[in-house]
């Protein structure tokens, strides 16, 4: 096994004992990536001689036994939507092709502060909107597992990276599934915190009430290791919580005797792949035999989500991604213009992919006068409710367990032309941004090869039993 | 026919907060282009506005002095529209739940009546950034440059009531402004001023027949940013609309732009072309609640408004209204006048000496009352050499100048001049004897019973004082002299 393979908690231990150096992991992730990113283009920008550099410093801090945490000489990759200081961030858009940030983001600047190897940028649908990562201005990522499918979306660089041994763990963002979607087509572990468990600063917006900064690992442990260090509120994120973070890492061993999971009927209906649903009994089975309590539960509003998603999604969207207008940074159009506002025109139709602006002209639409009643208000309304369902829900089981995504990764170019069927992957995903509810996705198997997800729901900032479901599970199927 | 008039106003005042809405770039108008940016207040792609909360508490403070209902939960919203100024395209203001509503302020009428126009909402929004043109016009230039060191600073926006105590004439309009500005300044939260573009006005106007109790389509006049100009444009709109009544016409919603070279006003855009701002709940910023504590501990720390100033001085120090009102329409000047009413017991010569003649010599030189170099116990102690008849009125103004010149005090300038009064009896008598002696064809027809000339020689005898006798204890010698 090469050392780009393993997790980073392994690592960690191996760094701790001083058996291997971070150059020499760093080493071995480059080399990887040299070996498979012309096939899957994980990545936008490729970071190797920083990496180098910051390998070397942390092999000097591990020999003064001055280690910053157990991140520390780890390869990582940020997805490309959040801002990292003197180094181009794009976006996966033209737009922001030579968009140089003068910040870190919160989440990045924590992350290097534990000491972790930055190894690059990696690929993502544009402005985080898709769950295929073929909305690239810089090409679609293909699945490490399959190089004919998709990766899954929108973290999809982030995922495949971490999949292929290109990255040990990774940052990504979720609005309506985009962690948890591309960790399951990747085979992978992913977690999307509580709505204001980590700051936002820095994540460059799509819809700034459901988007939230999650992280990629090869395993569970792996996830709450990074959890933990990126957490914490922050004051340059008005909605960033004041809670404590737990010691994720502890919660992972207190195992799964008594729990009580429940499973939402309305996740277990047509359209799902039957056999994503045999994974998912299998694993619920297996839960049980661990001495969990499953209880079938009921989410009515469940048929509403994407919907009431992609009305409140684009209709921020639409104001978010208004400040791309050629005037202070980004692309502007080299044509010749006669007044202000056929720059604009022409530099957002340019500057801009398709599915950029069909959501921008579906949230301008959603807010417009004598619409945004009907539209946004009400699907505010909605997501109330679709709130209160858990809220109810909760008061019975301590978890969730539903499937990631309806389909296994498919092919690209696949759904690309069908916007609705695309949008209809987030069917299980989409409803825990709008409630804000943490949920996590892990492997449970695979069909012929392409891997199925498994996706846990926890109560608002009860990131610990999500994690502490995911572990056991993870450690009861390879006992 | 008659007409009843309805101006409303939409006052955009900048607060003088230490940093800005939603940063911490320091807020300073006198800095060099760009100088105070960061990546929230020039719209980078990821940075998130947090509040200031000292704005929110000056906005609440202004709400208070204007007698608004402060609202226990508030919330900003997002104005969306393309412009280069505009770093995010869109501009954090407030919509459905401003931080204060439903206010009133007590102006002074046309007829002399007090009038509490209405005040419909107080919310708090941020200011775009700079746009300078290479040429004259936007339009006209070959490029624009833009300055974001404005961008994000707090403007306070106040919009009177149109239904409840309308402004009805240009003179309540420019009353309404003053008192606007005068308790902003009072209360400390803005400098107000215009030439900087501190405080900015969109005015509308509608006219509708006498009695009627339907409102006319009304005008909106945009960006204004001097007493004169909207006094122009305000009289220019209201004989424009009459005009256009009387002659069996419609007026049309619109916004205009007031032309200040022409003196009038011109089309912009229609209802029709009017922006959809699509308006919706800023999702980066909470909700806000403001606790009762927080709201009264503004209420109790409020400083002084124009009226209770004027009630202060007419109660305590026993002033006419009329100086009471002068001395308050600045603050600072009503500041002065009490720091020396702790030396003076002439209250009312005081107030004379102030608003005659050290507003002349301020006027003259173009200083502020905050600028000027004599200290209130400077001041002090001259009037109360006048009130002591130490000199007379007219040298105190010498001395005055004297003083607002050099920065020295009264009591030095009155020594090293030898202005003190002569109130030796033996050298005014033997002045007096000079002046008879030297004007014996005058002196003759006072003995004759003239009384006229007696001013002459008097003034005969100051001049050889220098201005330093007492001109009544003279008449008193001279006639003694002349008649016995
Ligand atoms: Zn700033």
């Amino acid at each position: 096994m090469e050392l780009c393979d393993r997790t980073a908690s392994e690592l960690a231990r191996l760094l701790q004992k001083r058996e291997v150096s971070s150059r020499e992991i760093t080493e071995s992730v480059f080399r990887r990536m040299d070996e498979r990113e012309e096939k899957i283009n994980a990545y936008i920008t490729r970071t190797r001689e920083l990496a180098l550099k910051l390998a070397d410093q942390a092999d000097r801090r591990y020999r003064h036994n001055e280690s910053l945490s157990p991140l520390d000489g780890i390869p990582v990759a940020f997805k490309d939507i959040l801002c990292t200081k003197g180094i181009r961030t794009t976006c996966g858009s033209l737009m922001l092709r030579d968009y140089i940030p003068p910040y870190d983001a919160t989440a990045v600047e924590k992350v290097l502060k534990a000491g972790a190897v930055l190894v690059g940028k990696t690929n993502m649908d544009e402005f985080a909107m898709g769950s295929s990562t073929e909305n690239s201005a810089f090409g679609p990522t293909r699945n490490p597992l399959d190089p004919e499918r998709v990766a899954g979306g929108s973290s999809g660089g982030s995922a495949a990276a971490v999949a292929a041994g290109e990255a040990i763990v990774a940052l990504g963002s979720d609005t309506g599934g985009s962690i948890r979607l591309p960790a399951a087509f990747c085979g992978i572990a992913g977690i999307k915190p509580t709505y204001g468990r980590i700051s936002r600063y820095g994540l460059v917006s799509y819809a700034s009430s459901l988007d939230q900064v999650g992280v990629l690992g090869k395993s569970v442990e792996d996830c709450a290791l990074m959890l933990g260090i990126v957490s914490g509120h922050d004051k340059k994120d008005a909605t960033s919580a004041h809670t404590k973070t737990p010691d994720f890492l502890r919660s992972l061993n207190k195992g799964l005797k008594g729990l009580r999971i429940g499973l939402p009927k309305e996740y277990f209906v047509e359209g799902l792949d039957p056999g994503i649903k045999e994974r998912i009994m299998a694993a619920v089975s297996l839960l049980e035999d661990n001495g969990v309590h499953i209880v079938e539960i009921s989410l009515p509003h469940t048929p509403y989500a994407v919907a009431t998603y992609y009305l409140i999604a684009t209709a921020e969207a639409s104001s978010n991604l208004a400040r791309y207008d050629g005037v202070k940074f980004g692309f502007r159009t080299r044509e010749n213009v006669t007044d202000s506002i056929m720059m604009y025109e022409l530099t957002r139709s340019r500057g801009l992919g398709k599915e950029v602006k069909r959501r921008i002209m579906l949230g301008t639409y959603v807010l417009s006068a004598g619409y945004y009643d009907a539209y946004y208000l009400k699907a505010q309304q909605v997501r109330a409710l679709i709130k209160a369902d858990f809220d109810k829900a909760f008061e019975e089981v301590d978890c969730m367990v539903t499937p990631v995504s309806p389909c296994l990764p498919f092919r690209i170019g696949e759904k690309i032309t069908e916007p609705l069927q695309m949008y209809l992957v987030d069917i299980y995903t989409a409803s825990l941004n709008l409630s804000g509810l943490p949920g996590m996705s892990i492997n449970c198997g695979t069909i012929k090869g392409l891997p199925a997800g498994m996706q846990i729901i926890g109560k608002a900032f009860d990131e610990e039993t999500v994690l502490r479901v995911a572990y056991g599970y993870e450690k009861s199927i390879y006992r | 026919m008659d007409f009843d008039v309805i101006i409303g106003f939409e006052t955009h005042v900048e607060l003088k907060t230490d940093s800005k809405l939603f940063c911490d770039c320091p807020v300073d108008y006198d800095a060099l282009p760009n100088t105070l940016i960061c990546p929230v207040c020039t719209g980078q792609p990821g940075a998130l506005p947090v509040l200031n909360k000292k704005a929110v508490e000056y906005t609440v403070r202004a709400g208070l002095a204007l007698k608004c209902t402060v609202n226990r939960l508030s919330r900003f919203a997002r104005k969306n529209y393309f412009y280069p100024d505009l770093p995010k395209g869109y501009q954090i203001s407030q919509y459905d739940k401003p931080f204060c509503e439903e206010g009133r302020l007590e102006i002074t009428s046309g007829d002399g009546q007090p009038y509490a126009v209405g005040i419909k909402r107080v919310h708090l929004e941020e200011d775009a950034g700079k746009l300078v043109h290479s040429s004259d016009s936007f339009e006209a230039s070959e490029f624009s440059l833009v300055d974001y060191n404005r961008s994000c600073v707090p403007l306070l926006e106040i919009v009177t009531d149109h239904e409840k105590n309308p402004l009805r004439s240009t003179l309540e309009a420019r009353a309404y402004l003053e008192k606007l500005r005068q308790t902003l300044r009072y209360i400390e939260v803005s400098d107000c001023n215009m030439e900087k573009g501190q405080l900015r006005c969109d005015v509308n106007i509608s006219l509708r027949p006498k009695g009627s109790k339907a409102y006319g389509n009304r005008s909106e006049i945009k960006n204004m940013a001097s007493f004169k100009a909207i006094g122009e444009a305000l009289e220019y709109e209201i004989a424009r609309q009459r005009g256009i009544i009387e002659g069996g016409g419609e007026i049309f919603q619109e916004t205009r732009l007031f032309d200040e070279a022409k003196h009038l006003t011109l089309p912009m855009r229609s209802k029709e072309d009017a922006p959809d701002y699509r308006y919706f709940p800023d999702p980066d910023l909470l909700e806000i609640e403001l606790p009762d504590d927080f709201v009264d501990n503004i209420r109790r720390s409020m400083p002084e408004l124009p009226d209770q100033s004027v009630d202060r001085l007419v109660g305590q120090y026993n002033l006419p209204k009329e100086d009471a009102l002068l001395l308050t329409r600045d603050k600072r000047v009503a500041g002065y006048f009490s720091a020396c009413a702790l030396f003076v017991q002439d209250r009312q010569r005081l107030s004379r000496w102030i608003i005659k003649d050290l507003f002349r010599l301020l006027k003259k030189s173009s200083l502020s009352i905050a600028q000027c170099p004599v200290p209130p116990e400077g001041f002090s102690e001259l009037v109360n050499a006048v009130t002591r008849d130490e000199i007379t009125e007219k040298m105190g103004r010498q001395v005055l100048e004297e003083m607002f010149e050099r920065g020295v005090s009264a009591g030095s300038v009155i020594a090293e001049k030898d202005l003190k009064p002569i109130r030796d009896l033996k050298t005014l008598e033997r002045l007096v004897d000079e002046v008879i002696a030297e004007n014996l064809q005058v002196t003759a027809k006072i003995r004759e019973g003239s009384t006229k000339p007696m001013d002459y020689l008097i003034g005969q005898v100051m001049k050889k004082t220098r201005g330093k006798a007492n001109p009544k204890e003279l008449a008193k010698l001279i006639q003694e002299k002349l008649l016995g």
